[in-house]
C-alpha cells in the first residue's frame, strides 16, 4: 500500500572549497581544502521508507526519520545498519563509506524494506 | 427465517471458511461485541445484544473461564489514545465486573510500546487489580533492543526458548508460543524449528480428546499478509495439532476481532485495551486508527473464553470497553 510514486531524493554532494590566505608578520600562505562532505535523507511514513532505494556516493552519511506514530528500526540481516528503536521523530544516521548495495528493513515490521546503494 | 434466527451465523465447516457475508457481519459487530460458540464443527455468532436469547448455554455455564487481553502498548501517548493506562484500568474494571469470573487471564503480547521497564511494572500494577493470574507471551514491542530478555526475565521464568511454555487447566492444554524474534526482511512472524520441535513433542502424547487453546501473538492464520498479519511457519504447527478434535488459537497483534474456522481449529483475534487499527487494507498502513474520543473505547476490548466439558468447543466472546 504505498502512496504515490516515490522521487528519488538525492542530497547534491556539496563540496566545499575554501581557500584561506593568512597574511601575518611572517607572510606565507596556507591554502586549505575541506573535505568532500554530503548527506541524503530517508523519511519513514505510514510503514514505509521513503525512497525505498536511494543511490548516493560514499562517504555519504544518511539519515533515517521515523515520521510514524509507530516506533520502527533501521536494520540490515548482517547487522552492519543497526538502529536502536526509533520512535516518533528520533532519527538515525551512518556514513556509507565502502561502495554496495546495502538491503535494510525495519526488525519490527519486517515488511518495510529498503536499500541504499553506495557507488 | 425468524426474527430470532435472523442475526446467527450459520456456517459449515466442511465448506471451507465463513463465507463473506458472515465475515462482515462479524466484522460489523468487532467492538460492539460478538459471542462466537462453535459446536459439532458448526460456527454460530450472535451480537452481544441478543446473549439473552441463549438462557444458560454455552456462554452462561461452563467449567472453566478465563479472559484474553492484548495490545497494551503502555507508554503509547499519542492521538489515537493519549490514555492507555486508563483504557487498560477501564478493561480491568470489565474483567471484574464479568458474572462468570475467569479464573486467570491471557495477555497476548505488546504489554509495552517500547519495552521499557516502567512500561511493563505500569501493565502489572494495573492487572494486579483483577487479583488473577496472567500468562504472557511477547509481542514484538516487547522484545526491542534487547532480544527479549527483559520479557523473559520479567515473564518467561519456567519457559523455553525465547520464552515458550505449556500448562493444563481443566484438562484443557494450553500454549503460549513465541512469533515475534528473529523476524526476516520482507517476511511475516516466524515461530523457528526449535520451537516447533517442542511443539510437536510438547502434544505428542496428549489424547486426542484434550481440548487445545494456542495463544501467541501474531495471527497464525494469514490475516493480511501484505502488512504482516500472519506467520510463516504456522502451517507447521497447525499440522502438529490436526489429531485434535478442539483447538481454539487466539491471537492479537491487529487490534480488532477477527475469527475464522478452518477444519478443527477456530481462530480469534482480539481487540486491543490501547488502540484500534485499520481494517486489512483499508488504510495506507496499519498504523493506529484514530476515532473519535467518545468512541474510542467501542472499539477496545476483552474477549472472555468459556469451555464446557464435553462439548465440542470452547465458546468465545468480545466485549467493547464502552
Amino acid at each position: 500500500m504505498r502512496r504515490g510514486v516515490w522521487i528519488l531524493e538525492l542530497a547534491a554532494p556539496v563540496v566545499v572549497a575554501a581557500a584561506l590566505l593568512v597574511s601575518g608578520s611572517r607572510g606565507f600562505a596556507a591554502s586549505v581544502e575541506q573535505a568532500q562532505t554530503s548527506s541524503a535523507e530517508v523519511k519513514i511514513d505510514n510503514f514505509s521508507f521513503g525512497p525505498a532505494a536511494l543511490t548516493v556516493a560514499a562517504g555519504t552519511t544518511v539519515t533515517w526519520t521515523n515520521r510514524d506514530d509507530i516506533p520502527h528500526t533501521v536494520v540490515s540481516e548482517d547487522k552492519v545498519l543497526k538502529s536502536k528503536v526509533l520512535d516518533t521523530d528520533e532519527k538515525f544516521s551512518f556514513t556509507f563509506t565502502k561502495p554496495g548495495t546495502y538491503g535494510y528493513f525495519c526488525s519490527i515490521h519486517p515488511k518495510m524494506t529498503g536499500k541504499v546503494v553506495v557507488q | 427465517m425468524t426474527k430470532k434466527v435472523k442475526d446467527e451465523i450459520l456456517h459449515d465447516h466442511n465448506a471451507g471458511g465463513i463465507d463473506r457475508r458472515g465475515f462482515l457481519k462479524c466484522m460489523a459487530w468487532a467492538g460492539t461485541g460478538a459471542l462466537c460458540v462453535m459446536q459439532g464443527g458448526v460456527l454460530k455468532s450472535y451480537s452481544l445484544s441478543r446473549l439473552s436469547d441463549l438462557g444458560a448455554s454455552a456462554a452462561t455455564a461452563g467449567e472453566l473461564s478465563f479472559v484474553q487481553i492484548s495490545d497494551s502498548h503502555m507508554g503509547f501517548n499519542k492521538p489515537a489514545n493519549p490514555d492507555v493506562a486508563g483504557t487498560l484500568k477501564a478493561a480491568v474494571d470489565k474483567i471484574n465486573a464479568l458474572s462468570n469470573a475467569p479464573e486467570f487471564l491471557l495477555h497476548t503480547g505488546d504489554i509495552s510500546h517500547l519495552s521499557k521497564p516502567e512500561e511493563f511494572e505500569n501493565v502489572d500494577q494495573i492487572l494486579k487489580g483483577t487479583s488473577k493470574e496472567v500468562f504472557f507471551v511477547p509481542g514484538e514491542h516487547d522484545v526491542l533492543n534487547d532480544d527479549g530478555a527483559q520479557f523473559r526475565e520479567r515473564y518467561g521464568k519456567g519457559a523455553k526458548g525465547a520464552g515458550w511454555y505449556s500448562f493444563e487447566k481443566k484438562g484443557v492444554h494450553f500454549i503460549g508460543l513465541v512469533n515475534v524474534m528473529n523476524l526476516k526482511a520482507g517476511g511475516l512472524g516466524t515461530l523457528g524449528h526449535e520451537q516447533l520441535e517442542w511443539l510437536e513433542d510438547d502434544v505428542k502424547h496428549l489424547k486426542h480428546s484434550t481440548p487445545i487453546v494456542v495463544f501467541a501473538h501474531i495471527p497464525l492464520w494469514a490475516v493480511y499478509p501484505e502488512w504482516g498479519w500472519g506467520t510463516e511457519d504456522s502451517a507447521q504447527a497447525l499440522a502438529y495439532l490436526k489429531k485434535f478434535g478442539s483447538v481454539t488459537v487466539l491471537n492479537g497483534h491487529i487490534h480488532q476481532t477477527m475469527q475464522k474456522v478452518e477444519g478443527n481449529v477456530t481462530f480469534h483475534t482480539a481487540a486491543s485495551t490501547a488502540f484500534p487499527q485499520p481494517q486489512p487494507g483499508k488504510a495506507d498502513s496499519p498504523g493506529p486508527m484514530k476515532v473519535p474520543a467518545e468512541q474510542l473505547r467501542s472499539v477496545l476490548g476483552i474477549t472472555d473464553v468459556n469451555y464446557v466439558r464435553g462439548q465440542h468447543a470452547l465458546a468465545v466472546v468480545d466485549s467493547s470497553l464502552a
